[in-house]
């Protein structure tokens, strides 16, 4: 298949390219979520992403809640930006990280005017973002404005037969094209780690990966009151046939192909060094994982899933496929990407990596993914410890 | 090239996974391997379903489970050829 050299995008100030031309209107913490919701109740065209935390954090949690704030903002896929928090001072401080993109921003906070008087302010301003997005048009981008992040989820030992390999098999064929990628997961290489390790592409890499993998188990296991076996696998891993964690590792891991992974980079955190694959440090329940991918910069998703993992994200669309042939059936309506019939050998591996990017590339130009059409928006700040 | 019943990833495996609904007790299955393209038949013990596994060799109590060419985990309770290898019989070396 002669793969595209480009897709259509929205072109944004900072150089990048989005595949979705949304306007946010994002809460700085807990308490300003019933404002934001009732700005993008009032402003059509725009969407709130309220979440839970953002109140008394510190140390480390504290700058990967901002980080993971401004790094949503930031994100290509977001044309326009209304920040709302209970005070100024952490309002600005995301608005600040936002605007050095060069687009659109506003912030605004609740103390001495209530939530009446900000809905206000905020909606007119929401309103002139909307209306200005709106006349945005979709331009041919090169195909390596494309930023493409992984992650599996509810999955069986058809996801390490099929789907996996199938996301491995576009990013053996899309890297060299220029693209980003990225995956994560750290307690799903649990079991693969050392062979994880070895891709890294030089020792400064592979010394980091196992840094953060270890430190990763190490809380895991100071934090474990039991053998983990209820969480890792699930019980949904299980009912699907994998019965370990070192098997669903090993499956998990066939999404990177045969690729080289350049950095690992903390939760949230947008890549520094150009083109090519890299590895996040994150959760791995997805929609935790996406959220922290897409705030650091990642403008589409691939989402494998064995027994029917339905996540969304409000920025990133989430382009689901599977392999196996009961979940193709039954959830349809989740599927954007059926490549079941490699496990009938109708289909080989090169024909459904294939099969993906014509796929991932529909969606980049527009199309909706399922989860898009479902109204799945699940955004879920990670958060390391206790407040204050 | 038939459709299999089951795929085996990697030639070094002692188990493979059931592609079709489900294998029923006393069935003669067709486990393709993907790494060399090789087919091999092993009788299924069980009826087991979608995804699960399939011992293709006898094996004891602390024997090792390869899969994907690797160690994914150890064996808890013995398990004869063509039975399904799970959670009753294997346990994870991690945790």
């Amino acid at each position: 298949m002669g793969i595209p050299k480009s897709f259509l995008g929205y072109k944004r100030e900072n150089g990048r390219a989005g595949t979705r031309n949304h306007v946010i209107i994002l809460p700085v913490d807990d308490i300003s979520n019933a404002c934001a919701e009732a700005v993008a109740n009032n402003i059509k065209g725009t969407i709130a992403l309220p979440h839970s935390y953002g109140r008394l954090q510190f140390g480390a949690d504290l700058e990967l809640h901002f980080r993971t704030m401004i790094g949503t903002g930031r994100n290509p896929n977001v044309a326009a930006v209304i920040v709302i928090g209970i005070e100024p001072k952490w309002t600005k401080k995301i608005v600040d990280g936002i605007a050095e993109t060069g687009k659109p921003v506003e912030g605004f906070h609740i103390e001495r005017s209530g939530d009446i008087q900000t809905i206000m302010k905020a909606s007119k301003k929401a309103q002139e973002f909307s209306m200005w997005a709106s006349e945005k048009q979709r331009e041919e981008c090169p195909l390596s404005d494309l930023w493409i992040s992984v992650k599996c989820g509810e999955s069986d030992t058809t996801s390490g037969l099929a789907s996996n390999p199938t996301v491995g098999n576009l990013m053996d064929k899309l890297e060299p094209l220029g693209v980003h990628l990225c995956f994560g997961e750290t307690s799903e290489l649990t079991g693969a780690e050392q062979v994880c390790a070895k891709r890294g592409a030089t020792p400064e890499a592979q010394k980091k990966f196992m840094n953060t993998w270890s430190a990763y188990n190490d809380f895991i296991l100071k934090e474990a009151t039991d053998d983990l076996s209820e969480s890792q696998p699930t019980a949904g891993n299980i009912a699907g046939g994998l019965t370990t964690i070192e098997e669903k590792a090993f499956g998990n891991f066939q999404k990177i192909g045969t690729r080289k992974f350049i950095d690992v980079l903390e939760p949230a955190e947008e890549p520094k060094k150009g083109k090519g694959l890299y590895f996040m440090d994150t959760s791995s329940a997805a929609a935790e994982c996406v959220t922290l991918q897409a705030a650091g910069g990642f403008n589409i998703h691939l989402f494998p899933t064995g027994q029917g993992n339905i996540i969304g994200n409000p920025i990133e669309p989430v382009v689901k496929l599977t392999a196996n042939p009961l979940t193709a059936k039954l959830m349809s309506e989740h599927v954007d990407c059926d490549v079941s019939k490699i496990l009938s050998r109708e289909m080989n591996l090169d024909q459904a990596g294939d099969k993906l990017i014509e796929t991932t590339l529909k969606v980049a130009n527009g199309r909706l993914t399922c989860a898009e059409a479902l109204g799945h928006r699940e955004f879920v700040m990670t958060k390391l410890y206790r407040s204050a | 090239m038939s459709k299999p019943d089951l795929i085996i990833h990697d030639e070094k495996d002692n188990v493979g996974v059931v592609v079709i609904e489900t294998t029923k007790k006393g069935q003669k299955c067709s486990a393709w391997i993907m790494e060399n393209d090789k087919t091999v038949n092993v009788t299924s013990s069980n009826d087991v379903p979608l995804g699960h596994k399939i011992a293709l060799e006898d094996l004891k109590a602390g024997d090792t489970i390869f899969k994907y060419g690797h160690d994914i985990g150890k064996v808890i309770k013995e398990i004869k050829k063509g039975e399904h290898v799970h959670v009753h019989n294997v346990k994870t070396k991690k945790w």
